[in-house]
């Protein structure tokens, strides 16, 4: 990154190109991917109507656009996404883009308090677990981390729930702050965590088994090596050892692993975002694909994609901090 | 749990316990105490706040709440008067006059007179109101002689219209909002300013809806409650956790399975009710392909009807909610339902011999026939009642291969492909059978793609011919004698076998009072609601 005139440019220029494949390859796979699903949004408010009439079907049907032939629908839709116009949600009488900004704070948050939560608590565990091999405490992390990594979401979800809010009466049931209070300022701030803490340690601790066994594989392949054994020779302390030497290089397999994830945490975010009320882009895309309100499914599909790309890039950027063998090899 | 003997211990203390304050209130009325915030669980979220546009019910649950209706009902189907205060229909059903009432307000303000009403008649329920384009279809003017009075006059008799004039049925908008403007996106569509009980405050997308009392409401001293929130929980688990916590003190529409209410009910904190729902006339029934083999056939179809069930069917799936149904008009309907109507009691060897009769015998490994058997995704219960209906149809030879898909999917193969045998589906008939149930035998809707019409495929032209006649009729006698008529032939043919007038339940905190005051409550408001010691809420 010292570099950056030329060959800076060069690659920001590049990883734009990129996006914007990403982008039209996405839109153009999923408009037309999604169609394949049977029946449309007019038939599915006509059966929540209860009862509906071929006119009412039909005056739907044109406002919404969908009695235009499938290719115009997609000019049409690309022409809007040129101009960074994601579409107008007829269900919701909103444009696309409100609907996900409205939702995307939601998600963010709880997707990054989880993603850390696992990411340290994983990493420590595993850091524990791999300089106790074979020794009980690393048993019990790998039996927890199993366990965890074994059950399904909503299991998870639903047994916090019951043991935090019902028996306990700690926490909130769900939702993403109180109603009835409608606190301000730092009693607002509170009360959100309040209601973030168990979708965020659900999310979390799935996640944190992969950790867990990534960090303790690679922590004890790390140990074994020779540098390490210098370093420790050379008369460095065990906690330097392992902060400068061990770590950098062990974390490597973990914030690959973390960047092919952030994609399936988006979609773990759906079970989690359901079980706990939680206002998210999961939800939002789940009701989008049942309701087959397809722009705004496609909407949200092009946000996480891009969402995913984004973090990759933090990752590629992490990696060279880390490793400087793969800057030099950049630049 | 305490198995099946618990529960039947749990319903029993139910039901006294309903009883007992269903006596308590008749003996001393209590005085209503003003106060408290009441949360409700909205599931699903309503898609639009308007009724007037959407007849969806999650919309209805909500709406009623903003807006009043002409005509209340009270709880025996009685009419009451509401933001008219009379009405008159001419002797040969062909005007109606309603009076309306004066110094009602709009929440911003503006006065409601007859002009919001007869421009939401001409503009919304004729063009976009799902069930109301048919039952208004025959107005040919209407006249606003003065501010509060509306004269709608009808080309032909229209007796179905009294049925449908409450606030679900009958939503008056704004005129002055919505005049000139796009109606179906109308911003005031989703932060509705109507007349009612309760002003609408906000609405957090996935999150909540909130309420306020309205300060000058036309029926003084109500509402007692000074806040109603609605609360988006999409989780089973997490409403079941939420109603049990108390977090939410009124949940509607059969809000968790059974089985939980089943549960929650045994709490002292909580009641089960299961009033409030009879306006909908709902009843659950399995659609035969008549179009198909081996459907065409009626004694094949009875055979059918005598393989199930009914009352294990209610007791196993419904955990005993519900009534086994004869005739798709409902019998809380007493005016229309007709019980002298063809049964088809429990007999599995009448069930064979009428498949034998039909020849259609057993073959070497016991089948008869084999058929698809798809049911509406609406719940647990749907999936339990199909896999019922396989095992009782294998005893009679008939193997079902039940198969499982999303809403639109499922409407666009019964109604748009027909690609089924059989499959499972509930309506809701309404008070009057002409807005809910004749839908189901009408040969006109037929293959359209139009969800939740003549699922059977089935075409009869006295039925027809019935169904025409009652609609244009001013006799209310006779149209009751018609609709006696139209249920002893389509029982007689079963293209559809009625199994389970459906009941709904809510449960609600035993500390609120008075929720249910009318036959269409859950489509009405909260403005008779109060709870015995508010400062607790």
């Amino acid at each position: 990154m010292r570099r950056l005139p030329l060959s800076g440019i060069h690659l920001v220029l590049r990883r734009l190109l990129q996006l914007v494949g990403v982008v039209v390859g996405i839109a153009t796979v999923n408009f037309f991917l999604l169609r394949f699903a049977p029946g449309d949004a007019v038939q599915v408010i006509a059966s929540e109507a209860g009862s509906a009439s071929l006119e009412y079907v039909e005056a739907l049907r044109r406002q919404f656009g969908l009695d235009q032939p499938l290719w115009w629908q997609y000019l049409n839709y690309m022409s809007g996404l040129a101009r960074f116009d994601l579409g107008y949600s007829f269900r919701h009488s909103m444009p696309v883009a409100t609907l996900i900004l409205d939702r995307l704070p939601a998600t963010l948050l709880l997707m990054t308090t989880s993603v850390l939560l696992a990411v340290f608590a994983g990493g420590l565990l595993g850091i524990l677990a791999a300089y106790r091999p074979g020794k009980w405490q690393d048993v019990l992390i790998s039996v927890l981390a199993l366990l965890c990594f074994a059950t399904p979401l909503f299991l998870i979800g639903l047994a916090l729930v019951v043991g935090f809010s019902v028996w306990l009466d700690w926490l909130p049931v769900g939702g993403m702050f109180d109603i009835a209070v409608q606190a301000q300022g730092w009693a607002r701030v509170l009360d959100v965590a309040r209601h973030l803490i168990l979708p965020a340690l659900t999310l979390a601790l799935f996640y944190m088994a992969v950790y867990v066994r990534l960090m303790r594989a690679s922590v004890m392949e790390v140990r074994r090596q020779d540098y390490v054994r210098t370093a420790i020779s050379r008369g460095n302390g065990p906690v330097r050892v392992l902060l400068v030497h061990v770590l950098r290089n062990a974390a490597l397999p973990l914030v690959t692993m973390l960047g092919v994830q952030m994609g399936s945490i988006i979609g773990g975010a759906v079970v989690v975002e359901t079980v706990f009320s939680w206002p998210g882009l999961g939800r939002l895309s789940f009701d989008a694909l049942v309701q087959r309100e397809l722009t705004l499914l496609v909407g949200v599909l092009l946000c996480s994609s891009i969402l995913v790309v984004l973090v990759n890039w933090l990752v590629d950027f992490t990696y060279a901090v880390l490793d400087p063998r793969i800057r030099s090899s950049r630049s | 749990m305490g198995g099946f003997r618990g529960w039947k211990a749990g319903a029993l203390a139910v039901l006294t316990a309903l009883f007992a304050t269903g006596v308590a209130r008749a003996e001393e009325p209590k005085v209503p105490k003003k106060g408290g915030t009441l949360t409700v669980i909205a599931q699903p979220e309503p898609v639009i706040l308007t009724a007037a546009l959407s007849t969806s019910s999650p919309t209805g649950f909500f709406s009623g709440n903003v807006f009043d209706g002409l005509i209340d009902y009270d709880r025996e189907f009685g009419l009451k008067p509401a933001l008219a205060e009379s009405w008159k229909l001419s002797e040969d059903g062909k005007q109606l006059q309603l009076n309306l009432r004066k110094g009602v307000k709009w929440h911003d303000g503006q006065p409601f007179n007859a002009a919001d009403v007869k421009w939401t008649l001409e503009n919304v329920w004729r063009k976009y109101h799902p069930r109301n384009q048919a039952l208004f279809a025959n107005v040919e003017s209407v006249d606003t002689p003065d501010d509060h009075t509306v004269i709608i006059n009808f080309s032909k008799p229209s007796l179905a219209v009294l049925s449908s004039l409450n606030s679900n049925g009958a939503q008056v908008l704004p005129r002055h909002l919505y005049e000139g403007t796009d109606i179906l996106n109308n911003p005031y569509n989703n932060k509705p300013i109507g007349t009612g009980p309760f002003i609408f405050k906000e609405w957090s997308k996935g999150n909540h809806i909130v309420l306020e009392r309205n300060p000058d409401y036309w029926d003084q001293g109500k509402p007692y409650l000074d806040k109603v929130i609605y609360r988006v929980i999409p989780d089973g688990g997490a409403r079941t956790a939420a109603i049990e916590k108390g977090e939410v003190q009124y949940a509607f529409f059969s809000p968790v399975p059974a089985r939980d209410a089943e549960r929650l009910s045994k709490l002292p904190t909580l009641k089960v009710e299961t009033k409030g729902y009879e306006w909908l006339s709902p009843w659950l029934f399995l659609d035969l392909n008549v179009e198909r083999e081996p459907f065409k056939d009626e004694k094949v179809r009875q055979a059918l009807y005598h393989a199930i069930d009914r009352d294990a069917y209610k007791r196993i799936v419904w955990f005993g909610f519900g009534k086994p149904a004869i005739s798709p008009v409902v019998s809380t309907l007493t005016e229309f339902h007709d019980p002298t109507v063809p049964t088809y009691p429990f007999d599995v060897a009448k069930a064979e011999q009428l498949l034998d009769e039909a020849g259609l015998k057993r073959g070497a490994d016991g089948v008869r026939f084999r058929i698809n058997l798809d049911y509406l995704p609406y719940g647990e219960e749907f999936r339990r009642s199909a896999e019922f209906l396989k095992q009782s149809f294998k005893r009679i030879g008939v193997e079902a291969e039940i198969r499982n898909q999303d809403t639109p999917t499922y409407t666009r193969r019964i109604y748009g492909d027909r690609d089924f045998d059989a499959t499972i589906q509930w309506y809701a008939g309404f008070a009057d059978p002409l807005v809910g149930v004749t839908r189901e035998y009408n040969s006109s809707g037929i293959g359209k793609n139009i969800p939740f019409t003549n699922g059977p495929g089935y075409k009869n032209a006295r039925v027809d011919e019935i169904i025409t006649l009652a609609q244009g009729s001013g006799n209310q006698e006779e149209r009751v004698k018609l609709f006696k008529e139209f249920q002893q032939q389509v029982q007689k043919d079963v293209p559809s076998l009625p199994l389970l007038e459906l009941e709904f339940f809510t449960l609600q905190a035993s500390d609120l009072n008075d929720t249910v005051t009318s036959v269409d409550q859950i489509y009405s408001s909260f403005k008779n609601a109060w709870y015995t010691d508010p400062s607790k809420r």
